[in-house]
């Protein structure tokens, strides 16, 4: 089966170097980037559909030029080849514009399942899954916490994530999964597969590649106006006491507060 | 153009979810503030009960009645009948971060092209459309955000507004059903499992257990000091993926947000991805051996301490003060 993953390169969340720049946008140039936290949970399921029931992932990227390097990462995982968008008249996209161009690479590329994350470390929209689908007139089954491409019935089983447990649910294939981190831990590349994937093809693509029209002549729908640090908290309290004297502290404190 | 602006609100066994109260007080308020109109949708197998209580907060509400809903997802559906009311001149609609409300978000920005203000906190009008502040990378930033054009797409995280009736009543207009603008996949079962019933969002107090609880035997000290204080459990992603407690009880980033009276932290270390989802609680108590841990950056009383040792003596202090 062929599996094409949304993976996007976002500002390493542990290295905590993240800035918004002077039109208090990302400054995408401030940190070290990794693969977005759910995109390789998401990467990591396809591996595993396609080590079952054989096939190919494709990991794709819109993102500034210096990704490819973290796409790279992607390749070393098993994925078998990239495609990275990038384009300068795409910096700082929109929602609407971000979809329209994924999908539109996502037509030129006939996959069985199209699998994103949830949502971004850095952008949290946790809508760009959604709009891709509905871009391409795919069903959509999100919050993903198992995915069981059945076969005989070309349909996709999805264990969707609810408030009381889970739902069944199932759509016909091709169709667009949202991925959380309940599928299970993404595996490290090895050494084997960092090797693998210097010779592994990301192919770039331009915005004149995939057709202007992605592009809206208006500018984008949305923008940031100002962008301030949150308001501090007070100090607290550091108490370091014996066990029970450390009890009879934080139970006097919620006293205090009326919460017992 | 007077702004319209759309409340999708969401209904969970038979009556209106607390986020789709504060959805609606956000809607109307802008429109007031805009000088144009509010109003509602709810989109159910029996939508009536919710749409009545939706109409205390809005002039009018629409009601549409869709059996589908009870066999396939409810997000297409909903879109069908949002994208009709953009079509009859919505201009704005707002909806809440839950999974249902950013599947309608993202359908409709996939369908319609229009722009999004996600996660906002809260919203207010200035001059010709709304303002959302939100925060960003890991909570190192407020922003505030606008749209370019005069329509787009608001969703609103919980907790940000206290819901407020409307003076008066409104309307409820009754609606068929239309076909989905996208497809739907089909509900085959619903599962109930132990563990994800609470509501994490709206309870008072949240004891969160992190990766020095130890494992599931460590959180049933977790458990026993969240009945004492009556308040429910939480759990940070060492704790989730350590598979020491369901998914549904994760905070942070790619979990839950919440913002209760009491957030008691015991063995977390607080980093970010888990403080975004935290840092508003109303006081924040930690019990931490590592008097270095980032936590110590956020919390109104920090315990060093043993929480194997502190935890057992706090939930009979608290017993024997509430004289049980
Ligand atoms: C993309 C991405 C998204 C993420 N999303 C989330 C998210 O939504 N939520 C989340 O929580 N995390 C998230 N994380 C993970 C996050 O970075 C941390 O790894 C995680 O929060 C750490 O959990 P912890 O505090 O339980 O564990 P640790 O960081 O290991 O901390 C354990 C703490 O327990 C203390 N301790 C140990 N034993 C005892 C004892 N006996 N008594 C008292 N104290 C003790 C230690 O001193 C330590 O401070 C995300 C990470 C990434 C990359
Ligand atoms: N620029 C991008 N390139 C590739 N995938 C993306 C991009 N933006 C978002 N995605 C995918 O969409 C998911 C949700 O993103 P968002 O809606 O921005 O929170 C991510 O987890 C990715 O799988």
């Amino acid at each position: 089966m062929q599996i094409l993953v949304l993976t996007k390169p976002v500002p390493d969340p542990a290295a905590g170097a993240e800035r918004l720049g002077a039109d208090f946008r990302l400054d995408r140039a401030a940190s070290p980037t990794v693969v977005n936290g759910n995109d390789e949970y998401a990467l990591e399921a396809a591996l595993q559909l396609v080590e079952a029931h054989g096939g190919e992932v494709i990991v794709l990227s819109m993102a500034p030029a210096n990704a490819a390097e973290t796409m790279r990462k992607a390749l070393a995982m098993g994925a078998t080849r990239g495609i990275h968008v990038t384009d300068p008249a795409l910096e700082g996209a929109d929602m609407p514009t971000t979809i329209r161009v994924l999908a539109a690479e996502a037509k030129a590329e006939p996959f069985d399942l199209l699998l994103a994350g949830i949502d971004t470390s850095d952008g949290m929209g946790g809508a760009v899954a959604a709009g891709v689908a509905a871009q391409l007139g795919l069903p959509l089954l999100s919050s993903a916490a198992s995915i069981e491409p059945i076969r005989e019935t070309e349909t996709v089983r999805v264990k969707r994530l609810s408030a009381k447990g889970y739902d069944v649910i199932e759509a016909p294939m091709p169709a667009v999964v949202a991925c959380t981190q309940a599928l299970g831990a993404p595996r490290y590349p090895s050494l084997k597969g960092i090797m693998a994937a210097r010779s592994r093809e990301i192919a770039s693509r331009s915005l004149a590649d995939i057709g202007p029209d992605v592009a809206p002549p208006g500018g984008w729908a949305t923008k940031v106006l100002e962008a301030e640090p949150p308001s501090a908290r007070a100090a607290g309290r550091v108490v370091r006491e014996p066990a029970a004297d450390a009890a009879r502290e934080i139970a006097d404190f919620l006293a205090d507060r009326r919460i017992i | 153009m007077a702004p319209r602006i759309l409340a999708v609100a969401e209904v969970a066994d038979g009556s209106l979810t607390k986020l789709s109260t504060e959805v609606a007080t956000v809607a109307r308020q802008l429109a007031e503030a805009a000088g144009g109109e509010a109003l509602g949708l709810v989109v159910d197998a029996s939508p009536d009960a919710a749409a009545q209580e939706l109409a205390t907060y809005l002039p009018t509400v629409i009601a549409v009645t869709n059996p589908a809903v009870t066999s396939e997802v409810v997000a297409p559906h909903v879109v069908a009948a949002v994208a009709k009311l953009i079509e009859e001149g919505v201009t704005h609609v707002v909806l809440g971060v839950t999974p249902d409300g950013r599947d309608v978000a993202g359908s409709l920005v996939g369908l319609t092209g229009l722009g999004l203000l996600a996660n906002a906190d809260t919203v207010t009008w200035q001059d010709a459309g709304p303002v959302t502040h939100a925060s960003v990378l890991a909570g190192k930033a407020v922003t505030s955000s606008t749209l370019t054009g005069d329509r787009g797409i608001v969703t609103v995280r919980p907790g940000g507004v206290t819901a407020e009736p409307a003076a008066s009543a409104g309307t409820v207009e009754r609606r068929d059903a239309t076909a989905p603008a996208v497809p739907a996949a089909k509900v085959l079962d619903r599962v109930a499992e132990a563990g994800a019933e609470v509501s994490l969002e709206d309870a008072k107090v949240v004891v969160v257990g992190g990766r020095g609880v130890g494992g599931p035997d460590g959180f049933r000290i977790v458990e026993e000091l969240a009945q004492a204080l009556g308040g429910v459990v939480g759990a940070t992603r060492a704790s989730v993926d350590a598979g020491w407690i369901p998914y549904a009880r994760q905070i942070g980033q790619t979990g839950r947000v919440v913002k209760p009276e009491l957030y008691l932290g015991l063995g977390v270390s607080g980093a970010m991805q888990h403080r975004v989802g935290m840092q508003a609680s109303k006081a924040i108590v930690i019990v931490n051996r590592d008097p270095d841990a980032p936590m110590a950056e956020v919390a109104d009383l920090f315990v060093v301490g043993d929480l194997f040792e502190v935890v057992p003596a706090l939930t009979a202090e608290i017993r024997a003060r509430k004289g049980g």
